[in-house]
């Protein structure tokens, strides 16, 4: 297997964990609702699919376990917005500092245990083909679920009249509310589908990524997931784009920290020349970029105030008390 | 053998004595009126006039608390929409259900019960619309669309629904002449295949060019039933406003320095969204000593005619807007506010004033700069116990009823928050007063201590511009009416001459010529 | 002032839950957390705990009163954490690049380049908000990241003491660039904690007593009257912004200076985002954020105590500063809901059924 085939794979499974999660935010953000607990949710998944797996030996009830803990942990967000109708952003980051807290302690007595890794797939002839062979067909089952995903929520939003609901209830939660359409109901489970994906996430990196617990070992990926929704327009393929995008950048400064420079020696001499310039770049300026990236991104995504304005969905974020 | 007396037609639609109650207003009283098949009815009559409710309690939204409605000769209780939808009742409201970022079939698909594909959706709407004339691209985005365009959304949403009785509210007042003569051929049409049309406007012209029978609302009650064929402009306007004339105690008039406090010349203003009104070269003085009012329906430009004078949008040129002889066009609000001019919006809580903020501090809103030495220390803190005072002295002035010493903005009722708000301005003695609906929701006995309280001011050398939808208040209050309709404004005239009649025309946008001619 | 004491007392239940599934009595366990560390208050020659409390306040508090202006404001500023960095990076150029540049001037210096180097750093997302129009919670949040990072670089690479044997870390710093303790015989709390309680005294009177920050209430309350009164949105973006960066940029500096004495790799705990629940369960007000910020510390002590004579993780002591939150903003609705509905006066419905009706 070559370097090029190495590096594509990881820039796949650097991919996964921010595709999974923002999907599921898009669905949430889609029906109206702005759920900054990503990165909560996504830890809880990782601290309870490892624990799950330890516990079994089966990555897959890990990977369950993962989906559900992660519902579940929306559900406490979802009460407090939807039917306590307080303020999401405080919600959403409570939910983040809750999920940090107790994942913390949860996995305290995993630190340093061995993970339960999931097996990758390996279908003879196929998965043996040149470059794209490991790449299509000899990936982790994560991989696929989160492409089918992509798939699955596209069709769903654009596709069914459930999805259409669902969008109409971003736009306009009072127009829907006067046509006698759900809209807590609806949020409630968009919510909750946000957080399974989020739990999801997190399981990926306990349970393929890494795979083992770390601390925090989220790292500010859901942060960044809730960057790519809005990077994305709220689109489903675009934020496949933009996770592959993110995920090649920060992977790509990681493989850049652990090249040596005297394997790169058989470049012809100016590219090596900017592989050394490259190279004496410190290691933390490198792991920045992901982090300044989505910076930039956001700054060039919201500049055009009427492109913002009509791909948002117009009530994000807003409190929906419907008149007793 | 076959009985050939004739059957008496029946009534599509027959109303008696409908009656709702709000409190202590009698919205709709002992309201009657019947509508026959293949009949365009028109519903007439002055904001406030019961128009809404009536047509509320019609389509299932309220219900009466007394009188009979009969459809198709059967006593009916409509208990809310769905089961007014399934009768054969649809209506088309004034202010859409839409979303913008859906196309055209996709919402139509959303108020429909049934499962249908949004492919299905799409070709009978596009038969329909193709059909009647309103032409109408099932994918466009309703974002894309204009207003007229949306409308037809709602129309052809409702025509799916295959009603016997359509109920119109205000729908030309969003559209342009061009869009509402391609509506009435619609309507036409609706009517030859034998539907019926509740026609709700203010708008006289319209009104005779489409109706067959009219029935007028005034205050709750039906003043009339009438053929608007039969009718002129003018003797419409009179049932709808009234003949009165008013009381002889006019206001001494006033005898100081004259001067052109407020000048706008050819103000401008782009619409601020897809549903504002633009404004159209509007030009208007008001002298000192002076009550100018402008009268007009709701949703004509009054909201942004006032934003554009207090400067919460800023003009282009200074000289658009002058206060006091100075350009103030390119000043915002508190610039103007220092040159001696008051506002009082529309809206009282999240725009006249604070909601979570007390009384005292909501002093503080539109007088911090004017007032600041007297409410301000040097280094900008507040002088509780000025604004303490100054807001016990208003709330005692004019009569302000709360449960607290100092309580928030958002715990008194309306009218008494409006009490104070203009309180607020009234005790700067401002050169220039600018109010819009200075007594609604206010108590008769307070309202006319406010109408007293600004003749007052202007006596005393101040310019007040009193915009307001009831015209018995302008016609106490002003020396002169100009009439303000879909962004224009009509030269001002001088109390002497205006009459009601005069007035409810060129509120229904008939031109002021119209006069002349129907009296010959 | 009920809703946050309900709230403490869910979280306490919760908490003897929580203590219980662990396996732990609930009541020696809270003991341990809550008690304890306040045996200084009635023990006269004891009082080290409860300068450690003030030791973990003053950060807290410091940040919490920066935050409260922002949200009152409705300004989103989650990098408070980062903008802590920044100052405690800016404060701490002189002494690590001019070490024997020693005169009693130096500290004064260094906490104004601290306040300055928060304020600039929260400066960013402010710029990014108001020029274009970019959310403040995710830019402010992403340059946390890049904040510590950059302090990462710092302290292992240029700024590492050469004499420290390759552990990340700058030199001490020298006398006249340290905070002096308040009472250094009764235990180690520094000038840190004067500050917070100056600037929770000094915002609280901003707050409630100017126009300034009768400005900041009502822009955060209805923009439409802010923009009646001729306030400026854009202007107060960066005034909350550029006052919370600089109050987290003291405390940064106050941290590093004070209790470490020293630029390292691990100058804060994440007392930026404890300060987020400093602040909601001080309810946005300065005064309350004291008490909160005392709380919190408590909370913090009360781990370690607890981790050294029951056994119980510290990490438990994140999870129960989560918990306060999500009890203070649920108990907070509840309690205004009711008033709401019992309070307000409902407008007529003939106002409702006269205005604007055609």
């Amino acid at each position: 297997m070559g370097t090029l085939e190495l590096v594509l794979l990881t820039i796949a499974t650097a991919a996964t964990p921010l595709l999974l999660a923002a999907m599921g935010e898009l669905v949430v953000e889609r029906a109206g609702v702005l759920n900054l607990g990503v990165e909560g949710m996504m830890i809880m998944g990782a601290v309870s699919g490892f624990g799950a797996a330890y516990a079994t030996g089966s990555p897959w009830l890990g990977l369950l376990a993962a989906i559900i803990v992660g519902a579940l942990f929306s559900l406490l967000f979802a009460f407090l917005t939807l039917t306590l109708v307080t303020n999401q952003v405080a919600t959403g980051l409570a939910l983040t500092l809750l999920g940090l807290g107790l994942s913390g302690m949860i996995g305290e007595r995993f630190v340093g245990l061995p993970g339960v890794k999931m097996r990758v797939l390996d279908i003879p002839v196929l998965s043996d083909l040149p470059l794209v062979g490991r790449l299509l067909f000899g990936q982790d089952p994560i991989f696929y679920i989160s492409i089918f995903v992509v798939f699955g929520v596209s069709w769903f939003l654009f596709r069914t009249r459930a999805g259409l609901t669902l969008r109409a209830v971003g736009d306009s939660h009072k127009s829907a509310h006067a046509l006698g359409i759900k809209v807590i109901a609806i949020r409630y489970a968009a919510v909750m589908f946000g957080g399974a994906c989020a739990g999801m996430a997190g399981g990926y990196l306990s349970l393929v990524y890494v795979p083992q617990w770390v601390e925090n070992m989220s790292a500010g990926r859901g942060w960044i997931a809730l960057a790519l929704v809005v990077f994305a327009s709220w689109r489903p393929w675009r934020v496949l784009a933009g996770a592959y995008l993110f995920g090649g950048i920060s992977i790509m400064q990681l493989h850049i920290q652990a090249v040596r420079l005297e394997d790169l020696a058989f470049l012809p001499r100016p590219v090596f020349w900017v592989a050394e310039v490259v190279k004496s770049i410190p290691a933390q300026f490198l792991s920045s970029l992901p982090y300044l990236a989505t910076v930039v991104v956001l700054v060039l995504i919201s500049r055009n105030r009427r492109l913002t304005m009509m791909n948002t969905p117009a009530s994000l974020g807003q409190p929906f008390v419907p008149d007793r | 053998m076959d009985d050939i007396r004739p059957v008496p037609p029946q009534n599509l639609l027959e109303v008696r004595g409908l009656t709702k109650v709000f409190g202590s207003l009698r919205a709709c009283d002992a309201v009657d009126l019947t509508v026959e098949k293949g009949e365009i009815h028109a519903l007439l009559g002055e904001n406030g006039a019961g128009k809404s409710t009536l047509v509320k309690m019609l389509f299932g939204s309220l219900e009466p608390a007394s009188g009979e409605i009969a459809w198709k000769g059967e006593a009916v209780r409509i208990t809310n929409p769905g089961h007014a939808r399934a009768l054969g009742i649809g209506m088309v409201f004034q202010h859409f259900s839409l979303f913008e970022a859906l196309s055209a079939a996709e919402n139509i698909a959303l108020s429909l019960d049934r499962e249908t594909p949004i492919a299905e959706i799409a070709e009978r709407a596009r038969e329909l619309s193709a059909a009647y004339g309103l032409p109408l691209d099932p994918y466009a985005l309703v974002g894309d669309l204009s207003v007229g365009e949306r409308q037809r959304i709602e129309i052809i949403r409702c025509l799916l629904q295959e009603p016997q009785l359509i109920i119109l509210d205000e729908p030309t007042s969003v559209l342009t002449p061009q869009e509402a003569d391609k509506l009435f051929v619609t309507l036409e049409r609706l009517k030859s295949e034998g539907k019926s049309i509740l026609y709700i406007s203010h708008r006289l012209e319209e009104v005779k060019r489409l109706c067959d029978r009219a029935t007028v609302l005034r205050h709750g009650k039906v003043v009339a039933h009438c053929d608007p064929r039969q009718e002129t402009a003018a003797s419409l306007a009179r049932m709808m406003v009234g003949n009165e004339v008013t009381n002889a105690a006019r206001p001494a008039p006033y005898t100081g320095e004259p001067a052109d406090l407020l000048v706008i010349r050819g103000l401008s203003r782009k619409p601020a969204g897809p549903f504002s009104i633009p404004l159209d070269d509007i030009s208007l003085t008001v002298r000192a000593g002076e009550v100018v009012g402008i009268a007009g329906v709701a949703g004509n430009g009054q909201g942004e005619f006032f934003e554009a004078i207090s400067g919460e949008a800023v003009q282009d040129s200074a000289g658009i807007v002058s206060i006091r002889g100075t350009g103030v066009g390119r000043m915002g609000i508190s610039a103007r506010r220092l040159l001696g001019a008051a506002f009082v919006p529309e809206e009282r809580l999240g725009h006249g004033a604070a909601p979570a903020m007390r009384l005292s501090e909501n002093l503080l809103l539109s007088r911090y700069r004017t007032d600041h030495k007297a409410f301000l220390s040097r280094m900008g803190v507040i002088l509780t116990g000025a604004i303490a005072a100054a807001s016990k002295r208003i709330v005692a002035e004019m009569d302000v009823r709360k449960s607290a010493e100092d309580p928030e903005a958002a715990a008194l009722s309306g009218g008494n928050l409006q009490k104070f708000i203009i309180g607020r301005e009234l005790d700067r003695k401002p050169a220039v007063m600018i109010v819009n609906q200075p007594t609604w929701g206010v108590d008769a006995g307070a309202a006319a201590r406010i109408r007293q309280a600004l003749i007052d001011l202007a006596r005393a050398g101040s310019a007040v511009l009193v915009i307001s939808q009831d015209l018995d208040e302008l016609f106490e209050l002003s020396d002169a009416i100009a009439v303000m309709h879909n962004g224009h404004l009509s030269r001002p005239m001088p109390i002497a001459e205006a009459t009601y009649e005069k007035v409810g025309l060129l509120m229904g946008g008939a031109e002021p010529g119209h006069v002349e001619r129907e009296t010959a | 002032m009920l809703s946050p004491l309900i709230a403490l007392g869910l979280t306490l239940v919760a908490g003897a839950i929580l203590f219980a599934l662990l396996g732990k009595n609930p009541g020696t366990a809270l003991y341990y957390y809550f008690i304890d560390p306040l045996t200084g208050l009635w023990d006269p020659g004891n009082r080290w705990q409860l300068h450690e409390l003030a030791i973990k306040a003053a950060p807290l508090i410091l940040i919490a009163v920066g935050l409260s202006v922002c949200y009152l404001s409705n300004n989103w500023n989650i990098g408070a954490e980062g903008q802590f960095i920044a100052g405690a990076v800016a404060g701490s150029f002189i002494p690590v690049i001019f070490p024997d540049f020693q005169y009693w001037f130096v500290l004064p210096l260094m906490l104004l380049m601290g306040i300055a180097g928060g304020a600039a750093y929260a400066a960013i997302p402010a710029f990014l908000k108001v020029r274009f129009n970019t959310n403040e919670i995710l830019t402010s949040l992403m340059l946390v990241y890049v904040a510590q990072l950059f302090n990462d670089w710092l302290v292992r690479g240029p700024w590492r003491n050469p004499a420290g044997m390759s552990f990340p870390g700058t030199v001490r710093f020298h006398e006249y660039a340290i905070l002096p303790q308040i009472w250094p015989d009764a235990g180690r709390a520094h000038w840190g904690f004067i500050f917070a309680l100056i600037a929770a005294v000094a915002v609280w009177f901003m707050l409630s007593r100017t126009l300034k920050g009768f400005e900041v209430k009502v822009l955060g309350q209805s923009r439409r009257a802010g923009r009646f009164a001729g306030f400026s949105t854009g202007r107060m973006v960066f005034f909350a912004f550029l006052l919370s960066g600089a109050l987290a940029g003291l405390a940064g500096i106050s941290e590093v200076a004070g209790p470490i004495e020293a630029l390292n790799e691990k100058i804060s705990i994440g007392y930026g985002f404890t300060a987020i629940i400093v602040a909601f369960l001080g309810r946005l007000n300065p005064l309350g954020i004291i008490a909160a910020g005392l709380i919190l510390a408590l909370t913090y002590l009360g781990g370690e105590a607890a981790q050294i004579s029951i056994g119980v993780s510290d990490k438990v002591v994140r999870a129960f500063q989560g918990m306060i939150l999500f009890f203070v903003l649920a108990c907070d609705t509840l309690i205004h809901y009711r008033i709401r509905v019992v309070g307000s006066q409902p407008a007529t419905a003939a106002q409702e059924a006269t205005h604007g009706h055609a």
